[in-house]
This record gives structure tokens, sequence and C-alpha cells, in this order.
């Protein structure tokens, strides 16, 4: 097999716990930072809503990187080319339908 | 880009030709499942999209302010996040070798599941028992369908798991079962990606 050794190396480097334990720790930090800035309504609601859904897209980040281990193994990253055209579809689909859907609003 | 199944296929023991096979075939299965993940995040896409267009039209009925109560959904939010730990560290037992450990932290993970799904349920039992029915509004309509879907992927992934523990207890870890278990958790940690955002959009900005 080759390249047996860095697969080794790799495993070796994967089974410390060190980073599941950072990466739960900052869910949690995004998650009550999210949570107290809503409760305690710092700033006002749109600028409110931007930062909570810039929290929201950090821990997607924390869960590929710290628990999916999106960036092992080796060759072209075929995950990522799926997950970069996935994102593409989702911001068009939720913020096209927003978009399209705010002209209701102005024809009322 | 065979991912863990490197680390995974590694452990196997055997270094031979037809192994190396079996390792590119167990490297396109787990590549196959991240693309059911990103078809399945379409799903999610669209359901946020329809929940973000209807959430304020009530039709007079109650509005998530009234309605989500924020210690249920908080501990739904901390059980969810503690369980994709725990099945990290699943992962991480398995690269070790410990099946017995292995299968702890499956454990650990069901049960915080079991833990969310409850709660879930008990919401949406309080939830109707107030009037607030899925026919009522078309906010509410969104809000079961995007949250109910969520809450099935959960319910699945539960008997996932427990399908894998009985397999892992009969089977012990071999390339098949590391390959299942690996794919498991990536489910789970997705599942917990899409609360992140059913947590931030719906619940967040719904008590804002």
């Amino acid at each position: 097999m080759a390249g047996g050794h860095k697969h080794a190396a790799q495993a070796n480097h994967h089974e410390s716990p060190k980073m599941y334990i950072i990466g739960y720790i900052l869910s949690l930090v995004l998650t009550v930072a999210a949570f107290w800035l809503v409760l305690a309504h710092v700033m006002s609601t749109t600028l409110l809503i931007i930062t909570i859904l810039v929290l929201a897209t950090l821990q997607i980040f924390v869960q590929l990187f710290f628990f999916m281990h999106v960036t092992e193994g080796e060759g072209p990253n075929y995950h990522g080319m799926a997950l970069i055209l996935g994102a593409i579809f989702i911001i068009t689909i939720v913020f096209g339908s927003l978009w399209i859907m705010s002209f209701n609003a102005q024809v009322q | 880009m065979s991912m863990t199944v490197d680390d995974v296929v590694s452990r196997s023991g055997d270094h031979g030709h037809h192994d190396h096979h079996d390792h590119d075939q167990e490297g396109m299965k787990i590549l196959g499942f991240w693309i059911f993940l990103v078809s399945d995040c379409l799903l999610f896409a669209t359901l946020f999209a329809t929940f973000l267009v209807l959430r304020t039209h009530t039709a007079g009925g109650p509005t998530g302010k009234e309605l989500f109560e924020i210690p249920g959904f908080t501990a739904e939010t901390f059980a969810l996040l503690t369980s994709s730990f725990t099945s990290g560290l699943a992962v991480m037992e398995m690269r070790r070798g410990n099946v017995k450990r292995l299968i702890g932290w499956l454990i650990v993970t069901a049960l915080l599941g079991l833990v969310f799904v409850g709660l879930e349920i008990d919401e949406f039992v309080k939830m109707v028992s107030e009037g607030a029915t899925m026919q009522r509004s078309a906010f509410l309509s969104a809000f079961f369908t995007l949250v109910g879907t969520h809450g099935c992927h959960v319910t699945l992934g539960l008997f996932w798991m427990t399908a894998i523990m009985f397999q892992l207890a009969r089977y012990g870890i071999n390339a098949v079962t590391q390959r299942k278990v690996f794919i498991a958790c990536l489910y789970w940690h997705f599942l917990d990606v899409v609360w992140v955002f059913l947590f931030t959009v719906v619940y967040l900005m719904g008590v804002m």
C-alpha cells in the first residue's frame, strides 16, 4: 500500500481527543454567544440576525473540520467540490426565494 | 480522496492487492454518502426557504414568540451538540481499535439523541394542545414540516445507530463496520449542523 506510513501517521494524529474537545468547546461558545446576543438584544434586529447567521455558519466549519474530517485523505477533494456546489444551490434557493417573495409586499 | 477509510482500512491488518481494491471501494462509498448529504442539504434548503417566506403569515394565530419555550429548545440544542461530540469520540475509539468504548460512546450518543427526540415530541404535543396545529396557519405548516423533517432524520439515525451497535457487538471492528460507523457519524454531525440553523433561524429569530 503506497503511502502507508502517511496513513499511519494521520491515524495517530487523529487518535488524540484534543481536536474533538476543541471542536466541542468552540461549538458551545458559538451557540451560547448567539443565545446571549438574542436574549440581551444588544444591537438592532437586522444586525442581530446577520450576526447570529454568521455564528451559525462558523458552526458548519467547526463540524466539518473538527468532527467530519473533511480535509483528510489524498487526491482531488471531491467532498469539497460537492459541498461548494451544494452551498451555491442552497444560497440561491434560500436568498432567491426571500428576494423574489419580497416583491409581493411591494405589489400589495 | 478516500478520507478516513485511508486510516480505517490501514488498520485492518492485510496489505495485499485485494485489500487495496476494497480500500478504494470503501472510499467511494464514503464519497457517495457525502453527495447524499449535499442532496439532503438541498431538501432542507427548500424547507428553510419556505419557512422564511411564510414565517410572518400567522393568519391571526399564535406566533413563534408566543409558542417557543426557551428552556425547551435550549435543552434540545445542548443535547444535540453534545451528541455530535460524543459520536466524534466514538470514531476516535474506533480508530484506536477499542470496540467496547466505541459501542459505549455510540450508546451515549443515541441516548442524547433520544433525549432530543423526547423534548421535541413534548414541544409538539404542548403546541398542538394549545391549538397551534399544522392546519392553523402557513407559519405553523412550514414550522412543523421543517422541524418535523429534521426530527424524522434524527429518529432514523437512532434506529441506524442501534443496528450498527448490534453489528459491532457481533463482528467487531473490521473494514466494513468501520465504514458503517464512520458514515453514521457523518450523518449525525450533519443533523447537528441542520439543527444549528433551525435553532438560529426558527427559534432565536422567532423569540427575537
